[in-house]
């Protein structure tokens, strides 16, 4: 019997497939469709200490092989999140899920994670310092090894599960930041966030996302984050979660060659809702066709 | 929400850029006139999101245009490909405050999801008057089924070389509600122009389809909505123009 089961940060997961923050809403949506139990953990909307409408429409660009977002972390404010999503989350999830967090302010990470902190459904952190959709915040931190360190000190002071910081691709050296966050107490590190992108229409000349720019996802990025992946998996000792452009129990195995403990899925699940459900069914027979055992086995196999 | 295989029945045009498709499957999560469907389409990432014109037990009827790369696709497929289909998308239009006399405004690719509504509307025993627009009498489909149906119809074409001349807003008289469905600016028109409670069917871009992206939120009067899982359909009541963008 294959065993799918990898742990991160201390706590058990059933199996590695976490879908990414931001494409799985606060997971009732998909309960919908199937049981979400059979997921490893999910990460939650990016939630803000006020709340946010976000960027102006359209917010969406097809691209080949993908799709740009410039959503912008629209969500209702971290009291109304605790106050009326998660009772509505845990009502269709019982196992604990990953708190996605988004800021402007050392200030404000620091508060918006120390509510979430508190609440007994969430068992992660993590901290987004890397959504390229908001100006002045979020990405600031991300591109700044300093930044990154002092984002993740001030937060991990003020809380006690387990915070994983989520970083961005749109840097030189993405491992240099991924160390910085150890060095500042770190328990993960999770990448990539989008890729910045751009489409133009060309029939009217004007950018296609009202934003001008947003980030881009989806199977034709999953290359780029195997490399980083694997550069910060070199470089950190702290578990990497792996995502951009995971879209097959084949690329789950990938990733985690590359170094990845447990990996994320996200614009896949925007185009097959049963994206995840179908790649928890499909791990078992690929594993037995690579002659894989347990995953546990193979994170960092190419490390 | 469901996904499903569906078999291509017909693909037809109904005039030189619109054209008809039915679809053969499960359609028991068609609940509403005015909901749609997301077509995947083989080597594009997105679906396509298309109203629903018509269903019944067996099949799904949609009328697209032909516009980008998704349509032109779509414009190609033969009758027995099949296709991967979410159904039962969006809220779709409320029938139970039509009152007496019913009027139904759509404008260009904004006609075809009036069609099952008009439909719904004349068997629960309304008046359902139809009032559609288009550039110019080549443009013009779906009229004649209006009337087989047995709803009273008012063609409009800008140029007036078929129906009368102008724009539809320019011919609401005695009505009890307004369903719309068109463009941006004529939905304007329509929520300035109408004189009683009315329900409008808005288009945005999307990603998901089903609420997971918030991709195309807009906000309203009473708070922010995604178009494809609180919509299309809002009342006029809580529209909010000037935020729309």
């Amino acid at each position: 019997m294959a065993d799918t089961k990898v742990s991160l940060c201390g706590i058990e997961l059933d199996n590695p497939i976490i879908p990414a923050s931001g494409t799985f809403g606060y997971g009732y949506e998909f309960a919908e469709l199937y049981d979400i139990n059979i997921l490893g953990t999910f990460s939650f909307k990016g939630t803000t200490l006020e709340p946010r409408f976000g960027n102006p429409t359209p917010r969406i660009a097809e691209c080949t092989a993908g799709m740009i977002n410039s959503v912008g972390l629209q969500n209702p404010g971290v009291e109304k999140v605790i106050a009326e999503e998660l009772p509505k989350l845990t009502r269709c999830f019982n196992k604990k899920v990953m708190a996605n967090v988004g800021g402007f302010s050392v200030e404000e990470y620091v508060r918006t994670a120390a509510m979430l902190d508190a609440c007994d459904c969430v068992g992660w952190l993590e901290i987004n310092i890397s959504c390229p959709n908001v100006h002045g915040g979020g990405i600031a931190f991300g591109t700044s090894a300093s930044a990154a360190a002092q984002i993740t000190a001030a937060v991990k002071k003020a809380v006690r599960k387990p915070v994983i910081i989520k970083l961005s691709p749109n840097v030189t050296d993405i491992a240099g930041i991924a160390a910085a966050c150890e060095d500042s107490g770190a328990d993960g590190v999770s990448l990539i966030n989008t890729l910045l992108g751009m489409r133009i229409d060309i029939k009217t000349r004007r950018p296609v996302v009202a934003n001008r720019k947003g980030g881009f996802s989806g199977e034709a990025v999953f290359p780029v984050a195997v490399r980083m992946v694997n550069e910060v998996a070199q470089r950190v000792k702290i578990p990497v979660v792996g995502i951009g452009g995971v879209a097959s129990a084949e690329n789950v195995i990938e990733m985690m060659m590359a170094g990845a403990t447990a990996v994320q899925v996200g614009a896949a699940n925007l185009v097959n809702p049963f994206a995840c459900r179908d790649i928890i069914a499909g791990l078992a027979p690929t594993m037995e066709k690579y002659k894989i055992n347990s995953l546990k086995e193979i994170i960092g196999a190419c490390v | 929400m469901k996904q499903g295989l569906y078999t291509i029945a017909e693909n037809v045009p109904l005039t030189h850029s619109i054209y008809k498709m039915k679809l053969v499957g499960d359609t028991s999560e068609c609940t509403r006139p005015g909901q749609f469907i997301n077509i995947l389409i083989d080597g594009l990432f997105l679906r396509r999101p298309i109203s629903v014109a018509d269903y019944d037990e067996q099949s799904i009827t949609i009328i697209y245009k032909v516009v980008g790369k998704g349509t032109a696709a779509m414009k190609k497929m033969k009758v027995d490909d099949t296709l991967d289909v979410l159904t039962g998308l969006g809220n779709g239009y409320d029938t139970s405050c039509s009152g007496d006399k019913p009027l139904l405004m759509g404008a260009g690719v904004g006609v075809p999801p009036l069609y099952k509504l008009a439909k719904e509307l004349v068997s629960q025993g309304k008046a359902v008057k139809v009032l559609i627009g288009f550039h110019s009498a080549s443009d013009v489909f779906l009229a004649d089924d209006f009337a087989a149906i047995g709803a009273d119809v008012t063609v409009v074409t800008s140029d007036g070389s078929v129906g009368k001349k102008g724009r539809v807003t320019q011919y609401m008289d005695d009505y009890t509600h307004v369903y719309a469905c068109g463009p941006e600016g004529m939905l304007k028109s329509v929520y300035e122009n109408c004189t009683t409670s009315a329900q409008l069917s808005f288009e945005e871009r999307m990603g998901c389809g089903f609420g997971a992206c918030m991709g195309c939120s807009c906000k309203t009067v009473t708070g922010y909505k995604r178009i494809c899982k609180d919509g299309p359909v809002l009342f006029k009541e809580e529209i909010l123009w000037q935020t729309q963008k």
